[in-house]
């Protein structure tokens, strides 16, 4: 489903991404870790075109993503707060998007009914703008919204962060069902390593930049990683 | 924040050093006097635009309540803070010049010390008026609304509340001491300012950001319009629930009222056709030049969002583009009170309308794909521009926006007519409409090319 390609990105000499090449096959749940500037963001930034790459190029389903538009109907993603429309009220926020998708308003709906316990009351209904949301809910709300018309690849930067411990349980339970459907690719990131290894099928670690663990997940899979960060 | 200051400055400067001498040759009577009279106007004008604009003081409190200082000492540095804004020295740029042509012209030295240091009290006081009743809007729009209908009823000669107020700024001169009234009226809203600074330094009390119930809002009569509905009833929701977009809509409708400068033979340099024209893009464009000016930026805040989804640059900027076009022709119509001054003075208005719509609309967003500042919509700070907006681009794309129609108008003025000229304007404007496709895709490009650029700098927080 995602090919890259001797895919570099510098800023000045100082290279922050080097990825000689890395095949993600259509279906697989698939967890980035690293510390802090490893590179998980920019090349998450990459695979959505938000930042050009100095060298080679990302191939998503066949499309070249920075030379073409037409990745973006069956991607969808929820990186930050800038994913958020803060004037909007999260109703309003998931019609738009839904829009964007080609779904009415009926199948938003009904999308949404599927995560009532995962909002928790906190998110439909509240007279609040997102602006006015907690860091968490607000997080459910990109979340969600990332879900909604029926994306085949789904890119989550730190989903688990600025969650409680009953959203954190349940968004792992979200990402294992998108996970069982072979269509959908998931993308996730996490410093937590207990979480990532419970979602993903493959882990790849990055350290500056560069792949330096590429693990397809066993019982073994959280003492390696542990063992590697513990450094 | 610094090209809006000088132009305010310049203008006060010049009204400062000028208006005594203006008022005299009108023959109006003695100026200190005629002043005085009007001050009451100028004094709730200046509340009422700082209750709009200024910023208040509570922002950056919150990283100093951690930090070991006493409260009363952030409750007075924050104060103090605010008494060094530009809404307070602005002033002295008409006040200063004004008393020193005072004294020269041999008004009583004590006199004029009196009421100009009893000026800069009042002027302060507003300051901490302001802060008190800040964010009362129960209160400041009926008070608003209660200068407008006074102003009318002095207008028509019904009711002149000067009558009554004059005296009291007339005593200031006559009676120097009476300063001290000033300076104590001054002293009491700053304790009272205080007071209420401290009790309310809470994170749950005045340093709470203030949320607004928010209501779910449909527009379902925009869904005939497909995409473009769907971004025109986000862009509607932009402007009605955020600061700093409101802000620029109600400067917008001041634009209207540009043009009395010129078309009421104010002022004599304004005073000839080519003027006019300015004045007619001015006035119909006000929105298109505060508003349309900062597109994409007004989206800054999710642009990665935007540039993700599914979403073609032509709707999106479809939107911004009919949004313009419907603020001008409201303009247009709000200006039909310039046919007071004649129909040329109306007809100069509608021919800056037809150029904004089939011109200028696009070369704003055209200019808007170079601005790249991130606009923080909940804040009102930089309304009045930043200097990172005027780049060498968009400055040469402000020629063509004032200086092309004038040009227009002058070639058909000189070789034919002042209609001739008119119709030049008109005809740039309807060939500007009927390429709008070719146009746009230009613009489209544009956007595109600037697309990483944008991204980046959207990235640096406003």
């Amino acid at each position: 489903m995602i090919t890259a390609q001797n895919l570099t990105k510098t800023y000045g000499k100082a290279p922050v991404l080097q990825i000689e090449n890395l095949e993600i096959p259509k279906g697989q749940s698939f967890g980035l870790v690293g510390n802090n500037g490893a590179g998980k963001t920019t090349f998450f930034s990459l695979l959505l075109d938000l930042i050009q790459p100095s060298t080679g190029h990302i191939l998503n389903n066949e499309v070249q993503v920075n030379s073409s538009e037409a990745w973006k109907p069956f991607t969808s993603a929820f990186i930050d707060e800038t994913f958020l429309i803060g004037y909007l009220t999260p109703e309003e926020y998931f019609y738009f998007i839904g829009e964007l998708r080609g779904q009415n308003k009926a199948d938003v709906d009904a999308l949404l009914a599927g995560f009532e316990d995962f909002f928790h009351g906190e998110i439909l209904g509240q007279k609040k703008y997102l602006r006015d949301l907690s860091k968490g809910n607000q997080k459910k709300a990109g979340i969600v919204a990332s879900l909604i018309g029926n994306p085949e690849v789904i890119i989550l930067d730190e989903p688990f962060a600025n969650l409680d411990p009953t959203t954190q349980i349940r968004l792992k339970g979200i990402i294992k069902d998108l996970a069982s459907n072979k269509d959908v690719t998931v993308l996730v990131s996490s410093h937590d390593l207990i979480h990532v290894t419970e979602v993903c099928e493959r882990i790849v670690v990055l350290n500056k930049g560069e792949v330096v663990r590429d693990i397809e997940t066993s019982k073994e899979t959280l003492k390696e990683l542990e063992s590697f960060f513990a450094g | 924040m610094i090209f809006g200051a000088i132009y305010f400055a310049a203008v006060f400067l010049s009204l400062g050093v000028g208006s005594f001498f203006l008022i005299k040759k009108a023959g109006l009577g003695d100026p200190l006097r005629v002043v005085n009279k009007f001050l009451i106007y100028y004094w709730v004008f200046d509340l009422a635009f700082r209750y709009i604009l200024q910023k208040m003081p509570v922002i950056n409190i919150k990283p100093l309540l951690y930090l070991p200082i006493v409260k009363n000492k952030v409750v007075h540095y924050s104060l103090g803070k605010t008494m060094a804004s530009f809404f307070n020295w602005t002033h002295a740029f008409f006040f200063v010049p004004f008393s020193i042509v005072l004294l020269f012209q041999g008004y009583d030295v004590l006199g004029v010390i009196g009421w100009h240091i009893a000026i800069i009290a009042l002027i302060y006081s507003n300051n901490f008026i302001n802060i008190l009743v800040n964010n009362k809007d129960a209160v400041f729009y009926p008070v608003l609304g209660l200068l407008v209908v006074l102003g009318i009823c002095q207008y028509y000669q019904i009711f002149d509340i000067t009558v009554y107020t004059a005296p009291l700024f007339d005593a200031l001169y006559d009676l120097p001491w009476t300063a001290v009234i000033t300076w104590l009226l001054l002293a009491a809203l700053y304790i009272s300012a205080f007071k209420y600074f401290k009790k309310n330094m809470y994170l749950d009390a005045g340093l709470a950001t203030k949320q607004t119930e928010a209501k779910t809002e449909d527009f379902t009569w925009l869904n005939r319009f497909g995409n473009l509905g769907l971004f025109l009833k986000n862009d509607i929701k932009l402007i009605k629930r955020n600061k700093r977009s409101k802000t620029t809509v109600i400067m917008s409708f001041f634009f209207i009222f540009y043009g009395l400068l010129f078309f009421t033979g104010m002022l004599e340099v304004y005073d000839n056709p080519f003027m006019k024209i300015f004045a007619g893009i001015f006035v119909s464009g006000g929105f298109l030049f505060s508003f349309g000016q900062f597109v994409p930026s007004w989206d800054s805040s999710y642009y990665p969002l935007m540039m993700s989804q599914n979403i073609r640059y032509k709707e999106y900027l479809d939107s911004k583009w009919y949004l313009i076009v419907i603020a001008t022709l409201i303009s247009t119509v709000l200006a039909a009170f310039y046919l007071v001054w004649g129909w040329e003075a109306y007809a100069a208005v509608v021919v800056g309308a037809i150029y904004n719509v089939g011109v200028n609309s696009y070369l704003v967003l055209w200019g808007g794909a170079y601005i790249k500042t991130p606009i923080d919509l909940t804040s009102n700070k930089k309304a009045f521009g930043d200097k990172q907006a005027f780049n060498a681009k968009t400055l040469l794309l402000t020629l063509p926006k004032l200086l092309l129609p004038i040009v227009f108008y002058a070639i058909g003025h000189f070789l034919i007519n002042p209609i001739a000229g008119y119709s030049f304007v008109v005809l740039a404007g309807i060939l500007g409409f009927v390429f709008k496709n070719p146009v746009f895709r230009k613009i489209e490009g544009i956007y595109k090319k600037e697309k990483y650029k944008t991204l980046l700098a959207y990235k640096q927080k406003a």
